[in-house]
């Protein structure tokens, strides 16, 4: 699957199907993004764990650290910050962030370009 | 090398880790393994052999952890190598090889001396000898142990343990003359005589005479003197089984041992030599930290990696109670121009060498004798800049743990394992808290132990308090967090952690609380808020796999099927292409399911009568039985039924760690009850009920807890014992560590569960029978409710679109994760080798 990157934003789901700290996955362009809202905001990240190899990021447990909001690989838990998708275990290693807002009780995505 | 049959000839602390390394980064299965083992237990820690006369027993001396991909074959020694054929010959067969790995480690030197062959002689090397040892002191006076370097004096420390007047007889004009200088051997004798052990320096010993019963009874020395001993020991040396290897006509070292380069091969290129039977460009090293360097070279070599032996770490340290005696690097001072720093003080009777670099910067070596606090960080140092001033580093204990401060990052801790400060620092930086941890994090500390103060001593630099909160977010520990969610009457994680806790909580705190919540009685895992807390497995009541696929694992009472109901799974893996196997526990596991058929494949088994087995959650997995006395002619109890029985009580407990039993039908234990959390073996008259069995990464035995109960007595004692262990274990603490844990072990636990000593046990009682009360399959309430239901879709906009990262390959007619390309270069980091560098020693 190879990052198409629109700069078009994609509907995705109704805000009120995301349960507060409980990810989803969604599939835009054809891309696994991982979607999350805890402590009120909105985070889009890839849904493919960087050291796991397998897309599973939506199901990993969201916390915090130093007051950083956080979110678990479920397979082996590396920890990384949902803002900036660094992963806080293993330098190097970071997951792809999307971009993610909510116009009139929707949520929607747009890919992010490669950086 | 690609791969292919792989034969190990030895099981011993090398052979092990070096088939323990290679399976851990053999990740494309390449290699099939055999290892074949003289002895008749899988290897155990020789280190800390003598530990066995200090009561440790042989099953906690164990290094091995059963693999199955390792076939071990066990009292069956290799008996030549045919090398054109490629093949290695035992007793009953043969076995082909691609590759051949000797491990065969070294045999103790017994000096040509009349009556070595005589009853009450022994040698130092296996639990055998050992338990030969013992037996043959029991009852006995005096014995003697020719040899007085550091086996020796260690051998001499047993026998006096055992009760025997002692004697050392030594060549050399002072004890441990390869690692001790003379001033440091003088101060040593001083206080090995202290200990009750007499020595007898620069003679040999000529003969061994026989008493009037035919055993040995003392020793006659070169000097026209004579010992009396009912019991000799001798630890002269060792040589390098290097048999096999000569046999089939391999070159062996300028002193023995298997020659081999420093990629540890032969001239043979499919033929490796690792531990004591190698002769590593001429050199065989008798320790285990060099050994294991070989073996990790081995691994890496048979994986296509590069690495090569990195030289030899030589330091040691004696295991004498009471006489701490330790050298390390250069002892001797034979490095060109190089000064020595020596300390006596006659007051603290301890003597201190340290031999430095022509420039006096840099450390090379020491001995210590009398006070060897300073050792780990002494050695940790060697090759590198001095930690602090030479007469501070060799002060009395105490003062001198300022040291690892100034320690180098890579600097090797833990010299058996190869770890360095960095590793330590890096795993401590990563949420390591205390002593365990950096044990299981980075194995320092798992070996000889000499490096656990200098663990301690960095966790300290670190600034980690080494407490027992739970994570960032709770100061309090998985217990008092339990006390406080019963006392408070809390429900929710998000009431607990705005009055008990900080921040928005984590992977290590959310499924300790949702386990306490469960075990409270809060109603489905998946209700409210209490799903957002669940670890995947739990929130997906299925166990997630390596591709991101899960599997679903139907209950099964005590093994105990239908035909019907087998035909059932049979239908439903057909149906939806699952992989089907036979677990260890009494299962049969569907595996590789997605999200969205999970609920499909629920309905079609909870429709045929099966409900959840529970094998994701950190609860109850299985209760395992034989077939007892309903069909076995041996059977004296019905220990299907009781298995059945206890299962279906305990479903769905959720616990710190997972909790698995066994019912055996009679004392011959077919059902392996005594390696279970609980484990019941039946008696002629009730049962006997077996604690604490299990332990995971170190298996461990259930200790015997009571006998002869009955049906009701037994079911009484399981429910408060797990109850109290819910209540009191830490996060992920097994059954086997709690118990361990707890003051008084296993005689406290009697205490509080038989004999009621903290009143606790009505309280134990109403809880368990509330459990048992309020059991409802997972699978069906999430059948029944769509607002559940609605969670297991792969994508939230396209609820029908299956996952399209889950593909298949096929493998022996069935299913199995396709390997799709690797991940990102450089994030596969948790699986890298580990790294290989010890300290080179300067000669
Ligand atoms: C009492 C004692 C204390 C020690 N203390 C220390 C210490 O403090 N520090 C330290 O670094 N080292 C210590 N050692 C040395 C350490 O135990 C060894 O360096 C280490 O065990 C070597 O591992 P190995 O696998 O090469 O050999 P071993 O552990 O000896 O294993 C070799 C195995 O191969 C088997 N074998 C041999 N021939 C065959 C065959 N033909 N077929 C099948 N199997 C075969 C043997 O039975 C044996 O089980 C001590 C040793 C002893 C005995
Ligand atoms: S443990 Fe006893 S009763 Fe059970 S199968 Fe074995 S021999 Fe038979
Ligand atoms: S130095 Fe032996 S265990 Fe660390």
């Amino acid at each position: 699957m190879s990052p198409t990157s629109t700069l078009d934003w994609t509907a995705v789901c109704p805000l009120d199907r995301l349960d507060p700290d409980r990810g989803v996955a969604a599939l835009v362009d054809g891309v696994q993004v991982a979607l999350f809202v805890t402590g009120g905001e909105l985070y889009a990240v890839d849904n493919l764990d960087p050291v796991g190899g397998a897309y599973v990021m939506s199901r990993g447990i969201v916390g915090s650290r130093g007051g950083v909001p956080t979110l678990a690989s479920p397979l082996h838990k590396q920890v990384y910050d949902l803002r900036t998708g660094r992963c806080l275990d293993l330098p190097d290693v970071t997951l792809r962030r999307h971009e993610a807002r909510c116009r009139d009780g929707v949520v929607e995505v747009r890919l992010r370009q490669e950086e | 090398m690609s791969g292919g049959d792989l034969v190990v000839i030895g099981n011993g602390m090398v052979g092990q880790r070096f088939v323990e390394a290679l399976r851990a980064r053999d990740h494309g299965r390449r290699w099939r393994v055999t290892v074949l083992a003289e002895e008749g237990r899988p290897a155990y820690d020789r280190v800390r052999l003598s530990a066995f006369f200090d009561g440790v027993s042989a099953e906690e001396l164990n290094l091995h952890t059963p693999d199955d991909g390792v076939a071990l074959r066990l009292g069956e020694p290799a008996t030549g190598i045919d090398r054109a054929r490629r093949v290695v010959t035992t007793a009953t067969g043969e076995h082909p090889y691609d590759a051949l790995v000797l491990a065969t480690g070294s045999y103790a030197f017994v000096p040509p001396v009349d009556g070595t062959d005589l009853p009450g002689v022994f040698v130092y090397r296996t639990l055998d000898d050992l338990a030969g040892i013992r037996a043959h002191g029991a009852g006995r006076r005096t014995g003697a142990v020719i040899g007085g370097g550091l086996l020796g004096l260690e051998a001499a420390n047993a026998l006096r343990l055992l009760g025997l007047a002692t004697s050392v007889v030594e060549f050399a004009p002072r004890l441990m003359p390869v690692q001790v200088d003379e001033a440091g051997g003088a101060m040593l004798r001083r206080y090995v005589e202290e200990l009750g052990v007499t020595t007898h320096l620069g003679v040999a010993t000529t003969a061994l005479r026989p008493g009037p019963d035919g055993a040995v009874a003392g020793l006659e020395l070169s000097d026209g003197s004579t010992v009396d001993a009912d019991l000799v020991v001798v630890a002269a040396g060792i040589r390098p089984r290097d048999e096999l290897a000569r046999a089939a006509g391999l070159a062996v070292g300028p002193r023995g041992g298997v020659l081999v380069d420093a990629t540890c091969r032969t001239e043979d290129e499919r033929i490796w030599a690792v531990g004591e039977c190698a002769a590593v460009d001429g050199t065989c090293h008798g320790l285990v930290a060099p050994g294991y360097a070989t073996a990790e070279v081995v691994a890496d070599r048979l994986l296509d990696g590069a690495a090569t032996f990195p030289g030899a770490d030589t330091a040691t340290k004696l295991k004498l109670l009471g006489v701490d005696v330790a050298s390390f690097g250069d002892a001797h001072g034979a490095t060109p121009g190089c000064l020595d720093v020596t300390f006596t003080d006659p007051a603290t009777r301890s003597y201190a060498k340290l031999v430095l670099s022509d420039d006096a910067r840099t450390l090379l070596g020491g001995v210590l004798v009398g006070d060897a606090s300073a050792y780990p960080t002494l050695r940790a140092s060697v090759g590198g800049p001095l930690p602090a001033p030479p007469l501070a580093l060799l002060a009395p204990s105490g003062e001198s743990g300022g040291g690892v401060a100034a320690l180098p990052g890579a600097a090797q801790v833990c010299s058996c394992n190869a770890v360095t400060r960095d590793d330590i620092d890096a795993a401590i930086a990563g949420g390591c808290a205390d002593v365990p941890a950096l044990k299981a994090c980075t194995r320092a500390g798992t070996s000889c132990g000499s490096c656990v103060p200098m663990l301690k001593q960095l966790l300290d630099a670190a600034g980690v308090q080494q407490s027992t909160a739970l994570c960032e977010h709770f100061d309090a520990s998985r217990q008092e967090l339990f006390e406080i969610v019963q006392v408070r009457g809390i429900r929710t994680f998000s009431q607990l952690i705005a009055e008990h806790g900080r921040g928005r909580g984590c992977d290590i705190c959310k499924p300790v609380v949702a386990s306490i919540l469960a075990s409270l009685g809060t109603g489905h895992v998946l209700d409210g808020e209490q799903a957002s807390l669940q670890d995947t497995n739990d929130h997906f009541l299925a166990n997630l796999q390596r591709d991101g696929s899960y599997s679903v694992v139907p209950r099964i009472p005590g093994g105990e099927i239908t035909p019907e109901k087998l035909i059932v799974i049979g239908e439903v893996a057909r149906d939806f292409r699952l992989y089907t196997k036979i677990t260890g526990g009494q299962r049969i596991d569907l595996f590789g399911a997605r999200v969205e058929q999970l609920p499909q494949i629920w309905r079609r088994l909870v429709d045929a009568g099966f409900e959840s087995g529970h094998a994701y959650g950190k609860a109850l997995r299985t209760v395992k039985s034989c077939v007892g006395e309903t069909w076995c002619r041996y059977g004296v109890q019905d220990s299907v039924g009781l298995a059945v029985a206890l299962e279906l009580r305990y479903r769905g407990l959720r616990a710190p760690h997972k909790i698995k039993s066994a019912v055996s039908g009679c004392a011959r234990e077919c059902a392996e009850a005594r390696s279970k959390d609980f484990g019941i073996i039946a008696t002629e008259t009730g049962w006997n009920l077996y604690l604490g069995g299990n332990g995971g990464f170190r298996p461990r035995h259930a200790d015997l807890f009571a006998t002869d109960l009955s049906t009701d007595e037994l079911v009484t004692l399981i429910d408060r014992f797990l109850m109290f262990y819910i209540r009191t274990a830490d996060r992920l603490q097994r059954t086997a560590g709690w118990i361990e844990a707890l003051e008084g072990g296993l005689d406290h636990l009697r205490a509080v569960i038989v004999d009621d000593s903290l009143g606790l046990c009505a309280d134990l009682d109403a809880a368990m029978a509330r459990h048992v009360a309020s059991y409802s399959d997972e699978w069906r309430d999430v059948l029944d409710d769509p607002d559940r239901l609605r969670r297991f879709t792969s994508f939230v906009n396209a609820p029908h679109v299956p996952d399209p990262s889950i593909t298949f390959a096929v493998e022996r007619g069935q299913p199995v994760p396709a390997r799709g390309a690797p991940p990102a270069a450089g994030a596969d980091r948790r699986r890298q080798p580990v790294a290989l560098g010890l300290p080179e020693v300067r000669r």
